[in-house]
Formats: structure tokens, sequence, C-alpha cells
């Protein structure tokens, strides 16, 4: 049986047990969310031993050969010794200053950043704010490098949510954050020009959406980009002014809102965004996809959109796993 | 003697595989006498294993027992995995093949591969 030893204490690692579920039901406090190897809040390094393949599945090169691993999905057969991330360290945590905070609906905060550090990210990949060292989640960059001078974030609040209630209601312009990352492979590679995009997000889902969109056009994407934006009412959807102007400006950028509620006025489609998207564009074949938002969406769609002929390769997604109790 | 190719190497290896995966994968989520088996995994890894198999039956380098053909299939067996199953996969194997030109006598031979596993699979 391997032994997990953190913080000069030895823990044994049971059967099926992942190193976070080992140490966190002994009492370990450590950051983690999806509990799935998804949102990399949980990283950690290996300080002896080597972690297993799937544990670093997902992980930048730099970060692997240094023996960083997520242990949520990490079940090794032999010892580890394991440590979080630190000052010390290339991940090491950056902090940021909050420059400003608006609401841009009634539940969706857009948090501006300034990173102390210079942050190497594309649009659509995420971070991991921290609201202390063992709290943290993950936030998809809607800002476009060299086109945003600072970092932006749509932060949608949930029902007692801890930070996402803590950005809505205690976070202050000035204020100092501390941030990790970035991390994910959801962004706008240049090369295929010519393309076409298809892009569904619900909710703050459009987050991503919005920088890979804006990225796309800015390096000269000339295929025809859509963009299904959900909601259930209007009040859900938001940034439709400016999705509207880049409209107008880009003649091959079609913005499709969706409502799925009762109340549709004229100008939005009515129904849910994947099956509006469907409807309008049923073979999907040579497309490149994005998917953001709604887990059970993101799962639904995927699928719809490998069936309707993408290829595997060819289909980004980002599904907003919300963390899994214990 | 010159070496013979393998029917690996015939099928055209690697890439082969790499052709095939989606439009095999695809096959295998549309019909419905299989896709309930499939349905509740994610689908990157899913594809990753659907890789595993192609390689396995077009006779490439794989280190699979029979042993493992039977853990790997208990929990399906378990729900219900029957002959006709393992028909739908070796249909839709072949149509995969067929629809990238591979030719008959090869297809047979891959045919043949996948049915020397069904006692495995199907845990007999
Ligand atoms: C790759 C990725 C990108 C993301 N990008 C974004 C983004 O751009 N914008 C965005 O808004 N979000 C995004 N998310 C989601 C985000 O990371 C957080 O999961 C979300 O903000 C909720 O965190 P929280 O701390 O506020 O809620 P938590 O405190 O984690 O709670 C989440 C929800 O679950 C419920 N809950 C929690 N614990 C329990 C329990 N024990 N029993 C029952 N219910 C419980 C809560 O009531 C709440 O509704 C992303 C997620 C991932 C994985
Ligand atoms: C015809 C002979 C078959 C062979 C040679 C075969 C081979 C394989 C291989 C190599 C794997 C990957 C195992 C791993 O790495 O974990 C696998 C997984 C799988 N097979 Fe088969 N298979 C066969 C038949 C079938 C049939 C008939 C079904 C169902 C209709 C099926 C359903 C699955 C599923 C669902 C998995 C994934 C299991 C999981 O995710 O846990 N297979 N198979
Ligand atoms: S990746 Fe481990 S908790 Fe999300």
């Amino acid at each position: 049986m391997a032994i997990i030893r953190y913080a000069k204490d030895n823990y044994d690692l049971e059967e099926n047990q992942s190193v976070l579920d080992c140490l966190t039901h002994r009492g370990v406090a450590l950051p983690f969310s999806c509990r799935s190897g998804v949102c990399q809040t949980c990283l950690m390094r290996a300080t002896g031993g080597t972690p297993t393949e799937a544990s670093q599945q997902g992980l930048k090169d730099s970060l692997r050969l240094q023996n960083y691993f997520l242990p949520c999905v990490c079940y090794p057969d032999t010892d580890l010794e394991v440590a979080l991330p630190d000052d010390a360290d290339a991940q090491a945590v950056i902090p940021a200053t909050v420059k400003s905070l608006r609401l841009l609906n009634a539940d969706i905060m857009h948090v501006e950043l300034e990173s102390h550090a210079q942050l190497d990210y594309r649009a659509g990949q995420f971070i991991n704010l921290f609201q202390h060292q063992t709290l943290g989640r993950s936030y998809s960059l809607a800002s476009v490098p060299h086109q945003d001078d600072h970092l932006h974030l749509h932060v949608r609040r949930l029902p007692q949510g801890r930070v996402s209630g803590w950005i809505h209601d205690e976070l202050r312009p000035g204020q100092t954050v501390e941030l990790r990352g970035p991390g994910g492979d959801c962004f706008y590679i240049p090369g295929d020009h010519a393309q076409s995009m298809m892009l569904i997000g619900t909710g703050s889902g459009l987050a991503p959406l919005y920088g890979i969109i804006r990225d796309a056009l800015s390096q000269g994407h000339t295929g025809p980009i859509y963009l299904f934006h959900g909601s259930r009412d209007l009040n859900g959807l938001y940034l439709s002014a400016e999705l509207r102007e880049l409209m107008a400006h880009y003649a091959n950028f079609n913005y499709i809102p969706c409502l799925s509620g009762d109340d549709v006025p004229a100008g939005y489609a009515s129904g849910r965004a994947h099956d509006i998207a469907f409807e309008q564009i049923p073979s999907l074949k040579n497309w490149r996809m994005f998917l953001c938002g709604h887990p059970e969406m993101v799962r639904i769609t995927k699928r719809k959109a490998f069936l309707a002929g993408a290829a595997m390769k060819n289909i980004y997604a980002d599904a907003f796993n919300v963390s899994q109790p214990l | 003697m010159s070496q013979q190719e393998s029917l690996y190497e015939q099928i055209g290896g690697e890439a082969a595989v790499n052709a095939a995966v989606d439009i095999f994968y695809r096959k295998v989520l549309s019909d419905e006498r299989i896709n309930a088996f499939f349905d509740d995994v994610d689908m990157e890894k899913q594809a990753a294993k659907q890789k595993a198999f192609l390689t396995m039956a077009f006779g490439g380098p794989h280190n699979y027992t029979g042993l493992d053909m039977r853990k790997g299939h208990a929990h399906l067996v378990a729900r219900g995995l029957n002959d006709s199953h393992v028909d739908a996969v070796i249909e839709d194997l072949g149509a995969t093949l067929r629809e990238l030109g591979v030719k008959e006598e090869l297809i047979a031979q891959v045919a043949a591969i996948a049915e020397s596993t069904r006692n495995d699979v199907l845990s007999r």
C-alpha cells in the first residue's frame, strides 16, 4: 500500500482512494473544486516519488516536468511526498489588484484584475482565483492579451456560493487578490482562418466565448462565426449591445441570443441555445466548436456536435463544474 | 525471404487508427443496439479507449490479455452485454473500414481478431 507524505506526516492511501481524498479525509485543509481533474484548483507538487501519468494530463509541460500533478485524480501505487505550490515555485501565486467591479446583469459581475506579474495567457483560458490559500475557484478569461489592459472575468453569483458570493459582496476595487494559472485549452488557435466556427454558451459561459471571438476576429479570422448565447429570460443575457456592435463591424460574425423561457420578444430566438444552434446548422462537418457553461449543456452538446459531424479534435469545451461536496 | 507486412501495417498503422476512431465512435454512438453501453462515459476518455480497441482489432501492438478483456467488460456483462452486441460492434467496425476504403480481405481478418475475443468479452 502506498504512503502519502505531506507536511512531515504520513498517511496510508486506501484502495481506490485519490491522494486528495486521502489527505482531506484526515482533515488536511487543501484547495479543490471539481474533484475530477478539470479545474486545476487542487494542483500540488510531488517533492518525492513520481505522480501518475493520468494526474498530469492537461497540465503544461513546464509544470509536468517539475512534477506538478492533480491529487484529485491521482491513484498511485508507490509512495509520494507531496506539497502545495509555494511562492518559490514556478507556479507561484500571482498577486493582482482589483481595478473595477461592475454588474453586467443582476447575477453576473464583471471583474477587472491587474496582475502584478505578466500573465502569459490566451483568451478563453481560465485562472484560479483564491479567496484564501485553501479556497480557490476557476474563472475564464474574457479579455484578450494585447487588446485589453487587464484581466476580465464574468462571475455569476451562485446561491450560497462561497467564492462567487465573496466576489459579489466583499471584494472592493483596490484590494489585492491571489491567482494562479492560466490553464485549459479552450482558446482560438490561428491557422485555419476560413474555418466555420460555432460557439455555444449559457450564462457566464459567455466569458471565454467573448474573449475567443474577439481574439479570432483580431487575428483575421474570415470564416463564419456563430455565437449562440442562452438564458432563460432577457435579464440573463448580457453584453448584447457590444455583441451587436461587433456584428455590425464584422460581416462574418453572427450573434444569436436565445431565450428558453416563455417571454421571447422579437429579435430573440426561442428555445435552448444548443437546440437552436443545431436547428440552424444541422451539419457540422469541418466546423470548430466551442462549448462553455452549464455542465449538462456542455456534455449533451459535445456529443450532439460530434454526431453532427464535428471531429473530436475540433471540439473545445469548458464545463463550469461547481465543487462536489465530499 | 523478405518479411511480410503485418495486418496492422497493411491497414495503415497508427494513422489508420486515428482516421478510423471518429468514424467508428460516431457509428457506435448512433447505433441504437449498443449506444446505451457508451452513454454515461466521458467522451475523451472513451475515444482513447476506442483507439485501444481499434489498435487491438487491427492487429497492432497492445498489452491486453484475455483477463483484461474479462475485467474490462464485466460491468457491461452485468448490464446484459451479449452476443448480439458483439455482432453489432463487429458490424460497425466493418462499416468503418469500408468507409475508409480498406479491402474486404483485410476487413475479414480484422473481424476475425475481434471475434477471437468474444468469449473473454462476454466472460464465458
Ligand atoms: C474550467 C472552469 C471555468 C469556469 N469559469 C467560470 C466563469 O467564467 N464564470 C463563472 O461564474 N464560473 C465559472 N466556473 C465555475 C466556478 O469555478 C465556481 O465553481 C463557481 O463560481 C461556484 O463557486 P462558489 O465557491 O461560489 O460556490 P460553492 O461554494 O463551491 O458552491 C457551488 C454551489 O453548490 C452548492 N453547494 C456547495 N456545497 C454544497 C454542499 N455540501 N451541499 C449542497 N450544495 C452545495 C452551493 O449552494 C452553490 O450553489 C468555472 C469552472 C470551471 C471548472
Ligand atoms: C468485439 C470485441 C471487443 C474488444 C476486442 C473490445 C476491446 C476493448 C478495449 C481494448 C477496451 C479498452 C479497455 C481499457 O483500456 O480500459 C474496451 C473498453 C470498452 N468496451 Fe470493449 N471490446 C469489445 C466488445 C465490446 C462490446 C460488444 C461493447 C458494448 C456494446 C463494448 C463496450 C466497451 C466499453 C463501454 C468500454 C469502456 C469501458 C469503461 O470506460 O470502463 N466492447 N473494449
Ligand atoms: S482538478 Fe482537482 S479539484 Fe479540480
